[in-house]
């Protein structure tokens, strides 16, 4: 049904009632009645030993109520925060995980690392607590270079030169061969920046125990609840699932940092059931800086072999992943499975081997943000092809093009572990250079020189797996848990409907998104359908909101559900018919008996199913009320082209970005007005990471980059207009025809901004973030 | 201390130590939570709120400093079946994702038209916002809706 709120409508969102006159409901606007209040007292050293630590002071502070630390914790039962995807190194061996006490025990690994938590009536009483603890550390040299960490002190005692694990993957000796044929061999050796994610609304907690229930309520700032309570519940040991509540409710933005079980929820629902009195946190932003999880942080060698024609033969690649102090939830499975699993990109590339060493420093745990992995990957793949294209002097379009897998070639398995299920690059590309008037570049780059200006454009063309995903295959990689994805539809007496999504959103829309679906497929109003999401109380166990994946995945586990509440009406209404139950089917809001003129509208066969006078009983239970599972078969393969041109000042330094073109193929799209700020939202992100963005610790692990006044967010003046676009090739296997929009921008945008920078200074590379004084110095030569 | 402040239009009186913000007046006191603390440098602007016709950043704002003033929040420029020019212009453009940055953005937009005499730009726009900090839009939709209420705005 084609309609102004249907699929491919840019309906106007409803959760902005709420944002946009100051009654949204985040965790830090929920109180509890006798709320006490917790202050995490954090490690000001990288690297120390705690040879003791005295509380007396902090306890006998006014207002104070309790003071804990970690012994506290471990003495009560609590335990490590897992990681929760299991790599194994090329020798077949498990990577290996240093124990991860929420609260530090013994030893301090990152400042900003808790080692005690203190509990006030007030906000400001724990945090007087705080500052009279008396901790008497043993300050050790820290270990914060990525490049010489395995040759470093060893950071944990069971962790031999400070390596979680040394993976592979891919066919190494055809690699091998493919570079001893090779016409013309590319080296490039790429930094990818740390990156520290902020959300703009920091993290949050709120812990409640019922005492007569027995019962645990937190309210906290999570991308996936049930995941948090399982952690919470399965290995921190703070009370059985079925005693555990975890309610996310409006969340002001995640990127991947709001995933993780960290140390602070963790102590709070812990301390609520200790105190028996609800106890409240919320991050300042030096605390988000400090120890919510980072993104990125990767030093890269790679090669890229091509015969004499310019086809790709081979690509290697050489990783060194940061892990910080310790291994966060998914941190394992950024730089491996989402990252190496990538690096075909959109080519057909025969044989690529890569490998990964992932290596603890004394900085804050690195786990996935916006993209996780796959912008990574895209900046290996697309700054080696534009290089390439450089050094044989041939157009980096046209390069591209030479090697792109075709239409024709789908399913595509690439050399390294993934099935491409559709895609057409060349479709994306060219509709990107007409909206970057390509042709008119050489004209344009005459004109800045003329004005003492350099212009330079670079492309990047992307892919990335999303959709996560098939359950079975991230089991057999490690993954500790299931990825598919629940949806519930309760048909209401009156025929509106209510949907319950394991999804969670957190911007992402999707009170909109999945009521245009459900309203589309019965043919309802679309204010009739209201989305409800982010309480593990409401929804069966659910996995949550990452990697792209809550419309391919938990969208379609609504349309299952949908569709078992379609098959379930066309009994009814045969019944209510006397007609042959294959001759009703469902069509714009519609039971329908085949030739003849009889129908019910879903609205009188939903009342029907409640207040079932005349209704089947003996063979169909009441009610219009079904759930379903998704569990996708594949990842889905969104892709596209960006293009962007840059004007660089060489007398400055300074980056301005002419224009930016993104056109992505999603596949199917249900909202185009909200794809579309997704992909603004990440285009922002990923320029952030080329020319603003950078997590620096000094040498002895200082952050320095630990304020908005020192990390370089991306302003409204530092950035352009966005010209974006849309190709389309559905996905095949699953309802919707779906792939993911949510990282798209921030995994291709990268690379198109360094290409179009180094470009411009005609050199081979400009270090991350390409801030005026890097730029200066590459444009003096410097 | 005592503090006198007329909040949304409703005279209010609290007592509240030497030392404390408006944005916790605001948020603990008078339970106003749609001014949000995003981050402890004034750098975000998620605080923002109109300080006798100016906008100021709550968070850096003491309360002692509010006593005798006129603030408008959030929560004072309009309702969803009233909205402000600004509010609509930032529902009609997508303005928003997570809504966290927004009362701060919405706030710090009314008062850059009301002080532009209708000429704005997209770059004034850009400059005018460059005291708010938001992670979901990359700013294109906001920039959009900006100009859109200016429109509205003068036409109103």
């Amino acid at each position: 049904m084609a309609s102004e709120t249907g699929i491919g409508a840019s309906v106007l969102r409803k959760e902005d009632a709420r944002f946009i006159t100051g009654m949204g409901r985040y965790t830090d606007d929920v109180g509890a009645h006798g709320q006490t209040h917790a202050v995490f007292a954090r490690s000001p050293h990288a690297r120390a030993r705690i040879n003791g630590l005295d509380t007396a002071a902090a306890a006998a502070t006014e207002g104070v109520v309790a003071v804990f630390t970690g012994a506290d914790l471990q003495a009560d039962g609590i335990g490590d925060l897992p990681c929760g995807w299991t790599v194994h190194s090329k020798d077949g061996e498990p990577m290996v995980v240093p124990p991860h006490p929420p609260i530090a025990v013994e030893r301090v690994n990152y400042v900003g690392e808790p080692y005690a938590v203190v509990i006030g009536e007030t906000l400001e009483a724990a945090k007087n607590g705080a500052e009279a603890l008396d901790a008497d550390f043993e300050e050790l040299p820290a270990v914060v270079d990525l490049a010489s960490a395995a040759s470093a002190d060893r950071i944990h005692e069971t962790v031999p030169n400070n390596q979680a694990y040394d993976w592979e993957l891919g066919d190494k000796a055809a690699t091998e061969a493919a570079f001893a044929n090779a016409a013309h061999v590319t080296a490039i050796d790429i930094v990818n920046n740390r990156l520290i994610p902020n959300a703009i609304e920091p993290r949050a907690a709120l812990g409640e125990y019922d005492a007569a229930a027995g019962t645990y309520t937190l309210h906290t700032t999570s991308q996936n609840p049930h995941l948090e309570r399982l952690v919470l519940a399965a290995f921190v040991n703070v009370a059985p699932e079925a005693r555990l509540r975890v309610i996310s409710p409006d969340v002001g933005g995640g990127f991947g940092s709001k995933i993780f079980v960290y140390a602070e929820e963790t102590a709070v629902i812990w301390a609520a059931g200790k105190l028996r009195r609800p106890v409240k946190w919320r991050a300042e932003r030096s605390e988000s800086f400090l120890a919510d999880a980072h993104g990125r942080d990767h030093v890269t060698h790679a090669e890229l072999a091509l015969d004499g024609e310019g086809a790709f033969l081979g690509l290697r690649v050489q990783t060194k992943a940061n892990m910080g102090a310790y291994l966060s939830t998914f941190a394992s499975s950024v730089p491996t499975y989402l990252y190496g699993t990538l690096l075909a990109g959109q080519y057909k590339t025969p044989a690529i081997y890569v490998e990964v060493q992932s290596l603890f420093t004394n900085t804050a745990p690195v786990d996935a943000y916006r993209g996780a992995g796959r912008p990574e990957a895209t900046y290996v793949v697309e700054r080696i092809v534009e290089t390439a294209a450089r050094e044989l002097g041939m157009d980096p379009a046209e390069l591209r093009r030479r090697n792109f897998i075709q239409p024709g070639d789908f399913p595509y398995e690439t050399p390294v572990a993934l099935t491409y299920d559709t895609g057409d690059y060349e479709a994306s590309l060219d509709r990107a250079l007409e909206h970057a008037d390509y042709a008119g570049f050489a004209a344009r780059k005459a004109a800045s020189e003329a004005a003492g200006k350099k212009r330079g454009l670079g492309f990047s063309c992307y892919i990335e797996a999303c959709g996560l995903a098939p359950s079975q295959v991230a089991l057999s990689l490690g993954a500790g848990v299931g990825l598919f994805e629940v949806g519930e539809v309760r048909v209401d007496v009156t025929g509106s409907a209510t949907v319950v999504t394991g999804s969670h959103s957190h911007g992402q829309s999707h009170e909109t998104t999945f009521a245009q679906i459900v309203s589309d497929r019965f043919g309802i109003p679309f204010e009739n359908v209201t989305v409800l999401h982010g309480d593990t109380g409401r929804s069966d166990y659910a996995l949550g909101t990452y990697g792209s994946r809550s419309l391919a995945v938990g969208g379609s586990a609504i349309i299952k559900a949908t569709d078992k509440i379609i098959a379930k009406g066309c009994k009814i209404a045969a019944h209510m018919l006397e007609a042959d139950e294959d001759k009703v089917s469902f069509e714009d809001g519609s039971f329908t008996v085949a030739d003849s003129n009889q129908s019910l509208t879903f609205g009188e066969v939903a009342f029907a199913a409640y207040v079932p006078a005349n209704y089947p009983l003996e063979e169909l239970e009441p009610g219009l009320s079904e759930k379903a599972f998704y569990d996708p078969p594949n990842f889905t393969y969104p892709a596209g082209a960006h293009i962007c041109e840059v004007e660089v000042d060489p007398d400055t330094g300074t980056v301005r970005i002419d224009r930016f073109v993104a056109v992505d193929d999603f596949g199917h799209v249900v909202n185009p007005m909200i794809v579309e700020g997704q992909v603004h939202g990440g285009l922002a992100q990923g320029i952030g990471q080329a020319l603003l963005e950078h997590g620096v610790y000094d040498d002895t692990g200082q952050l320095l980059s630990g304020s908005f006044m020192d990390y370089t967010m991306p302003r409204a003046d530092d950035l352009p207009n966005f010209t974006v676009d849309t190709t389309v090739t559905p996905c095949t296997h699953n309802p919707l025809g779906v792939k993911g929009c949510g990282e798209a921008g921030a995994i291709g945008s990268t690379a198109a901004v360094m290409n179009a920078v180094t470009d411009a200074l005609g050199v081979a590379s400009v270090p991350m973030p390409a801030t005026p004084e890097t730029v200066w110095r590459a444009a003096q030569g410097a | 201390m005592e503090i006198k402040v007329t909040v949304n239009g409703a005279a209010q009186t609290v007592d509240v130590p030497a030392n404390t913000l408006l944005v916790d007046v605001l948020r603990e006191r008078l339970g106003l939570t749609g001014t949000h603390v995003g981050c402890d440098t004034s750098q975000c602007g998620a605080c923002v709120v109109h300080m006798n016709g100016d906008a100021v950043k709550s968070c850096t704002v003491l309360a002692g400093q509010a006593d005798g003033a006129e603030v408008t929040t959030i929560e004072g420029i309009g309702t969803p079946d009233d909205l402000h020019p600004m509010q609509a212009a930032f529902r009609q453009n997508h303005a928003l994702q997570c809504g966290f940055c927004t009362p701060g953005m919405i706030m710090s937009a009314i008062d850059l038209v009301q002080k532009s005499d209708g000429k704005l730009d997209e770059g004034a726009v850009r400059d005018g916002l460059e005291g708010n900090l938001c992670r979901c839009t990359g700013y294109h939709n906001i920039v959009k809706a900006v100009l859109a209420a200016q429109q509205n705005m003068a036409a109103a």
